[in-house]
């Protein structure tokens, strides 16, 4: 994969998670301070040139949605950002993408560690089959050497920062593929949340979900904002103007327009925008 | 009126009979022929199994469960106790999958989860072929290469890293030979490895993507990963896997009578020559008469029951983990 050699000689890590440093303090002291940079951002699958020169900011405090029709990358943008995309067989990257100042696709950087500041919430709930509730949140715990003693302390508040904990706290060993698909969702959240990362990219989180467990989603998302920098790629455009404060439109692998939700929505720069907002296409 | 007029006429075209004798009668002789095929499997199973325990009759009446703690197999005074066979048949098969067990599920966890993925089929294929080598071959290459280096070479250095150890120290004795329970243990560890390690392999390929994509995005290392997802998902599978394994080793009776030394007894030393159970119905069945051929076929029974309950438990896992597969 081609990098940016200039880049990788003064960028030795990514920055140390502020939440790491002290005692663990639990998700109700997280603070979004991290911002990410996408800069001349370009993915494939193979020969099938998937995201196009993206240049993108999601700022901390702020949520950031990404809306495109089926296809046009943005899933593709955002696992870019903590190399899941990598993970693809034949699929590959260039550019940069800046965690503050450190670019996460620099070679000397470590793949795992990228991941454990930039979580990743999938369309799919996909809880740890064999499980239970409380495992699944203690599962990025144990990677990162928690010690024993705070686990279930740091369980406890990544439930509550999940708005799980009162639905859950009476069966945290029964098995997590038992709950309902918004709480197996929420409890992915959790589970993400528990590592106390930086940043928490959300694939669709709620493509798979009813109404109701949708909405809850959403209020999680407005709570959880002010915690971690958050992106969010939604195809459904009504939830993109609930929750995000940014909203950009991806189109065939380019970035159309970026801007602020109400006038993405309202009075877009961009005909293709405008046509894709008022359900002319996609 | 126009209705019946159009089914008058249309009587003999839909009556079949203008279709060819062979068109007419086809799928009623396939129906027939794959039903005898079918009922075939069965009546050979259930005859054969009437068959061994109507040989073996004699000898279960008169020796009863005794048969499994006696000891002594003398054809000429008539008495029999298969203590030191089965003994054999429990060691050389048990030690067979302590070895194969890990060693298979490394081979598929390399396949399906580390190995750059050009080389992954090829190598599958390669390991799978090993089961196709003929059991009579691979006793041929443990008499003729593994034998003489079990003796020179093997057995003593586990015997110097191993012997001085308690308890365990035992079973690493100091006596050598080319043929003992050990070399025995080996060949059934190359053939059950091919066995075991396919069946892990496809396990592996049911755990769901979407949990091992968690698993790694969560900041999981490749072994996180696997500790997380993929071990702990196919553990009954891999369970089934191991007891396909033993009924494979179990019954396996050329390779084994040709390293194993043909000699019965108990001994924890690993190094000398034992017999199994299925070895011993292969050396001995042509010779036997009376008594001894119905001591032989109550053996029959016991490997027989054996397979059935390994087989058995195999297959309930088996079933246990496709149900779960189908509701995630």
């Amino acid at each position: 994969m081609p990098r940016s050699p200039g880049e990788a000689e003064s960028a030795p890590r990514p920055p140390e998670s502020q939440t790491m440093s002290g005692p663990p303090a639990g998700i109700e002291e997280m603070h979004a301070t991290r911002h990410v940079r996408l800069e001349d951002l370009n993915a494939y699958y193979g020969s099938n040139h998937a995201v196009k020169d993206v240049n993108l900011s999601f700022e901390p405090g702020r949520v950031t949605a990404i809306i495109g029709p089926s296809g046009c990358g943005k899933s593709t943008m955002v696992r870019c950002v903590n190399r899941m995309h990598e993970e693809i067989p034949g699929a590959r990257s260039d550019g940069h993408v800046l965690l503050d100042d450190v670019d996460l696709h620099a070679s000397n950087v470590d793949v795992v560690s990228v991941r454990r500041l930039v979580g990743m919430v999938f369309q799919k709930p996909n809880p740890f089959p064999t499980m239970s509730i409380s495992d699944n949140v203690a599962s990025g715990l144990r990677f990162t050497g928690t010690p024993r003693g705070e686990i279930s302390d740091r369980v406890e508040s990544a439930l509550e920062g999940a708005g799980l904990w009162n639905e859950v706290k009476d069966r945290l060993s029964s098995p997590g593929m038992g709950l309902s698909g918004g709480q197996q969702q929420r409890l992915c959240i959790a589970r993400a949340l528990a590592v106390e990362p930086d940043v928490l990219l959300m694939d669709e989180p709620c493509s798979a979900l009813d109404p109701v467990a949708t909405l809850k989603i959403e209020e999680l998302i407005g709570q959880l904002k002010e915690k971690v920098t958050i992106a969010i790629v939604t195809h459904n455009m009504q939830q993109a103007g609930r929750v995000a404060d940014t909203t950009a439109f991806m189109l065939d692998g380019e970035l159309i327009e970026v801007g602020p939700t109400d006038k993405m929505f309202t009075t877009p720069d961009d005909d293709r925008t405008e046509q894709y907002v008022t359900g002319k296409f996609g | 009126m126009t209705t019946e007029s159009a089914a008058a006429s249309l009587g003999p075209a839909l009556s079949g009979r203008r279709r060819g004798i062979l068109d007419r009668f086809g799928d009623r002789g396939l129906y027939l022929i794959t039903l005898a095929a079918a009922i075939g499997s069965v009546v050979i199973l259930g005859g054969l199994t009437y068959k061994v325990i109507d040989e073996a009759s004699s000898a279960i009446s008169s020796y009863g469960l005794g048969f499994l703690t006696t000891s002594n197999w003398d054809p000429v005074h008539e008495q029999f106790g298969a203590a030191q066979l089965l003994y054999g048949t429990a060691v050389s098969s048990f030690g067979a999958l302590l070895l194969a067990t890990p060693l298979s599920i490394a081979i598929a966890l390399f396949l399906t989860e580390l190995a750059p993925r050009g080389t992954r089929t090829p190598i599958a294929t390669l390991v799978e072929l090993l089961a196709g080598i003929p059991s009579v071959i691979l006793g041929l290459w443990g008499i003729l290469v593994l034998g003489p280096a079990m003796q020179s070479t093997i057995e003593p250095a586990l015997h110097s890293a191993l012997g001085w150890i308690p308890v365990i120290g035992s079973l690493f004795g100091g006596e050598y030979g080319i043929v003992g329970l050990f070399p025995a243990i080996v060949i059934l560890t190359i053939m059950t490895v091919p066995i075991v390690s396919s069946l892990t392999r496809e396990i592996f390929t049911t755990v769901p993507p979407t949990a091992k994509e968690g698993a790694l995005a969560l900041g999981g290392t490749r072994w996180e990963m696997i500790k997380t997802v993929v071990l702990p998902y196919s553990r009954p599978g891999i369970v089934a896997a191991v007891m396909l394994g033993l009924g494979r080793a179990v019954g396996e009776a050329i390779a084994v009578s040709q390293v194993i030394g043909g000699a019965p007894g108990i001994h924890a030393n690993l190094f000398l020559p034992a017999q199994s159970a299925a070895g011993q119905i292969a050396a001995q069945y042509l010779g036997a008469t009376g008594p001894a051929t119905a001591a032989l076929a109550y053996l029959a029974v016991i490997l027989l029951l054996l397979s059935v309950v390994f087989n058995a438990m195999a297959r309930i896992l088996v079933r246990a983990v496709q149900q779960r597969a189908s509701q995630t």
